[in-house]
């Protein structure tokens, strides 16, 4: 046999769910059926969606992509001359020179899709590692400094500057002190935590060491949801790899600095993405949110000083400590540097994970990149930043993605997530939605979540009824008014910010007359 | 402080039964095993039920007495996530998701679909047993959905024909 050629088929869940196990397994059968040698590497996604599963041959030149293929395809595949990047109807060309790729600024989901996610050395040859091994050589101050200036926000919703949190923590004196990682990905229409940890976990485990080194944390926590069966098993893969390569443990990379990271599993609560309940949720309690302050970085898990960050923020943080703060700051707009992993989803029909300096509008991606509605049908509306997000509608899809210009929009950025609707969509029942499942994982603690939530959902009931509607509205307004003042976290202080967006935007579906609806 | 704990050993009216023999050895060896590590509660309720399908009533007096917790601080946790159970589930467990990104490609029909032909509403079990419906808000698969887990494979873009294609495989494994 000749040198084997490599094969890569994604280990992604959504190339999963599209039959990339049965790809893989028939593409191990076909080459033994032929005497061909075949490595076949289960990378992550690059995040073309549309495109999944996504076989991907290297050849001299370079990685020439197969998408989407179905196992029944794969015989036809060989015979077309699979391995040497032969012509095929599925054949896409060098991956990327795709231009939904191209196109993008991938500097956190760089080695996404890239290299396989459990192979600390194909880590470390396409650039892992470097930053930490630049963080060891500097005192902690030097990396809190690098962060700040990078301008890194908080990825999670907060956008909150990373390099104030982790001086506040560094700052903080106590016997032991924490990094978590937020990956409790809740938001409908986000899925980059997910891909990351299925497809670059090392970049997460880099970034927390590098921040134990910044803070002096030695001991971390990775919260991952129970909805993500495959995040969970191919991240404590990562660990045990990272934990073996020594690059966790009492020498981080030789050098005597200590890092011990863990995992743990939430249980299908939304409210822990809340970064106070996720602490309760870590010590054993029921996910109740914090009273702020004290501040997690004074007084966080155990009562120990605390870093916690969306994954995303942490992941982004060994490229920036490898390339410096100005690289990462080059991209962007505003106060909002660097890039975001946008996220677009729901009616579409290019789906995907766009890696974009802050600045893209959503007509760019909605149009450009996903091209239009999956159904065909004209787009209504998206939904952006995930349940408590806002729903623009076209007239607005103008706007730069940025933390500012969507606050003056009465929206807001979130985690980067983008669900599409075309005009089927009830925006009545949107809004109703979004009241109904803020009362469904309210964690109680106040009262305008908790009761406002529920007696919203009643009073929309009553709108789509034809009740009052006038007299109803104002109410329902007033309401929302106090869920956003008065409420302890984001989830009842931003519940209302879809049902008013589709109030404002959308007054006709609240208005039709109750028959009129579909049932 | 004993006094409590003596009355929570044989709680009055018999609110938690006994387990079987062979349910407590599991409790036990998942409490040994997860019990030493910092805020160990979530992991044990996760391991009693990878390992038994639920938590049944009689795991949360063990629970609560290795951890050094009332059985209402058990309770109280094991009832706030919505991933634990109490009830026994069927033969296989689907999650359906319900969150906005699968609305926009049909989930509310699917949902009617999954209600009316497994003959459950959420959270309950067809009468044959095989089928647990649970409700997910968010299975990461926003893309291609309407998104569905059973028994922790993820399933994408299921339309009616394929979620009914996908019970038939699950009823006859």
């Amino acid at each position: 046999m000749s040198e084997p050629v490599t094969v890569h088929v994604p280990r992604d869940a959504t190339a999963k769910a599209l039959g990339a196990e049965q790809v893989a397994a028939a593409i191990a059968a076909e080459a033994a059926r032929r005497h061909l040698a075949v490595r076949l590497v289960r990378n992550g996604s690059r995040g073309l969606f549309w495109l999944e599963p996504l076989v991907e041959v290297t050849t001299a030149a370079g990685r020439i992509g197969y998408g989407p293929v179905q196992a029944g395809d794969v015989a036809a595949l060989f015979d077309a001359g699979l391995l040497g990047g032969g012509a095929h109807a599925l054949r896409l060309g060098p991956v990327d020179e795709i231009p939904e790729l191209r196109r993008q600024e991938r500097l956190t989901f760089a080695r996404c899709g890239v290299i396989d996610p459990l192979d600390l050395a194909d880590y470390r040859a396409h650039g892992g590692l470097r930053g930490l091994a630049n963080a060891l050589t500097m005192d902690s101050d030097a990396i809190v400094r690098v962060v700040t200036e990078s301008g890194l926000r908080g990825r999670g919703g907060a956008a909150f500057p990373t390099g104030i949190k982790w001086k506040t923590a560094q700052a903080a004196q106590a016997d032991r002190k924490y990094i978590v990682c937020n990956a409790d990905e809740g938001d409908s229409g986000t899925f980059a935590d997910r891909m990351l940890l299925e497809g670059d976990p090392f970049a997460l485990i880099e970034g927390m060491v590098i921040a134990g080194l910044a803070v002096g944390a030695t001991m971390g926590y990775v919260y991952i949801r129970s909805e993500y069966p495959d995040a969970w098993h191919t991240f404590n893969a990562a660990l045990a790899a990272a934990r073996a390569g020594g690059v966790l443990g009492d020498a981080v990379l030789g050098s005597g600095r200590h890092f011990h990271l863990e995992a743990r599993l939430g249980a299908g609560a939304y409210i822990c993405g809340e970064e106070t309940s996720l602490l309760e949720s870590l010590e054993g309690k029921r996910g109740m949110v914090r009273y702020k302050p004290p501040l997690p970085a004074i007084k966080g898990l155990f009562g120990k000083p605390t870093v916690i960050n969306n994954l995303v923020t942490l992941a982004s943080v060994p490229a920036i400590l490898d390339h410096g703060a100005a690289w990462y700051a080059g991209y962007g707009m505003g106060r909002s540097r660097g890039t975001l992993p946008i996220q677009l989803a729901g009616n579409i029909r290019r789906g995907g994970l766009i890696e974009k300096a802050f600045g893209v509008s959503l007509r760019e991606l909605i149009e450009d990149f996903g091209g239009g509605t999956l159904s065909g049908r004209p787009v209504r509306t998206a939904q952006v930043g995930g349940p408590l997000g806002a729903y623009i509608p076209p007239a607005q899809f103008d706007t730069p993605l940025d933390y500012e210009a969507y606050a003056a929009i009465k929206g807001m950025v979130g985690h980067g997530g983008v669900v599409v609707f075309d005009d089927s969509v009830d925006m009545a029942q949107q809004a109703r939605f979004a009241m109904a499942f803020c009362a469904l994982e309210s964690c109680g603690k106040c009262t305008p979540c908790r009761i406002g939530s529920t007696r919203g959902v009643e009073v929309i009931d009553r709108m789509i009824a034809g009740a009052e509607r006038d007299k109803n509205e104002a109410l329902l307004r007033d309401l929302c008014d106090t869920m956003v003042n008065g409420s302890l976290c984001a989830l009842g202080g931003m519940a209302p910010f879809p049902v008013l967006s589709a109030l404002d935007h959308y007054p006709e579906d609240f208005r039709r007359a109750a028959g009129d609806r579909a049932a | 402080m004993m006094e409590s704990r003596a009355r929570s050993a044989t709680p009055p009216g018999g609110i938690a039964p006994a387990l079987p023999p062979a349910q407590i050895a599991t409790v036990h060896e998942v409490i040994a095993r997860l019990q030493e590590q910092p805020g160990a509660l979530l992991p044990i309720l996760h391991g009693v039920q990878d390992a038994l399908g639920h938590i049944p009533d009689g795991a949360v007096g063990p629970i609560a007495h290795a951890l050094n917790l009332t059985r209402a601080e058990v309770h109280g946790v094991l009832t706030f996530y919505h991933w634990f159970r109490r009830e026994k589930p069927g033969r296989h467990v689907l999650h359906l998701c319900r969150a906005e990104a699968c609305q926009a490609v049909g989930a509310t029909a699917l949902e009617q679909h999954a209600q009316r032909t497994l003959g459950t509403d959420f959270h309950g079990t067809s009468v044959d047993g095989a089928i647990t419906l649970e409700p997910a808000y968010c299975l990461g698969n926003c893309a291609c959905g309407p998104s569905l887990l059973l028994d922790g494979e993820l399933h994408a873009r299921v339309t009616p024909q394929r979620f009914d294609a996908l019970i038939a495989a699950a009823r006859k494994a």
